[in-house]
């Protein structure tokens, strides 16, 4: 699965226009403890999260992520919108809460 | 053998992860192991946040060799009081503005011992801390 069949089965918002979404979901991992993603989080997940300052970005991008998804309607400050682009890290976005887009994810990866 | 030099700001999170992506990079280049690179990232990465989280300020140095990676993470700060406390998953004194940003769980020094081969703390309260990690390379 790609980023781009996310994106297009669960209607998801795209705040990173500028980055293709060719890369591969491999998993999703859920967790809004920073240091928990970066110990735990493997390479090509999406990382499902409330948190949407610069530093999600750096973790996104340390640990090889294929995207992250902010739930809840949250949208990134405009300054982490530019990082990401600038990373190559694809910001997601849906109005579902972490539960129900999860267990659409999880039921699309099985 | 070749050396990095980063400078730390403390309580700048904007620039946080920079010393931890240019090692990777460094890394990457050097055609390290991905997998040895992974746990590398992961243990400067906490010790890079802890400096930001805790500290004034403080240097990365990383010495690289074909054998092994030492990365020497010295800071000027309030220290550590009990080193074996802030050793145990859940421990934290961060604030609650940095526990806000998910930052502050209590998993950092341990993600950090979970990633190297060896890991040696000095801390005086008051003056600073030292952490020492090293990692072997050449036994992938």
């Amino acid at each position: 699965m790609k980023v781009i069949d996310l994106v297009q089965q669960l209607n998801l918002k795209v705040f990173t226009p500028g980055i293709e979404l060719d890369r591969t979901v491999s998993g999703a991992y859920v967790s809004d403890l920073l240091s928990d993603v970066m110990g735990h989080a493997r390479e090509d997940q999406v990382w499902i999260t409330l948190q949407s300052h610069l530093n999600v970005v750096a973790i996104a991008s340390l640990k090889d992520l294929s995207a992250v998804l902010l739930v809840k309607g949250i949208v990134p400050p405009d300054e982490v919108i530019r990082k990401a682009e600038a990373e190559g890290i694809v910001m997601l976005g849906t109005l579902e809460q972490t539960f129900d887009v999860s267990g659409k994810i999880y039921k699309m990866l099985v | 053998m070749m050396t990095l030099h980063f400078h730390i700001e403390g309580g700048n999170f904007t620039n946080a992860g920079f010393a931890s992506s240019q090692v990777k990079k460094t890394l990457k280049q050097l055609n390290i192991d991905s997998g040895l690179i992974k746990k590398i990232v992961i243990a400067l990465y906490e010790g890079e946040v802890n400096i930001v989280a805790h500290a004034l300020k403080g240097e990365i140095v990383v010495e690289i060799s074909p054998e092994t990676i030492t990365m020497i993470l010295t800071d000027e700060g309030k220290g550590i009081d009990n080193i074996e406390l802030a050793m145990k998953e859940g421990f934290s004194t961060a604030s609650q503005k940095v526990r806000e940003m998910g930052f502050g769980a209590g998993m950092g020094l341990p993600n950090i011992k979970k990633n190297v081969d060896q890991l040696f703390i000095e801390s005086t309260v008051g003056v600073g801390t030292k952490l020492t990690m090293i990692k072997q390379l050449d036994h992938a």
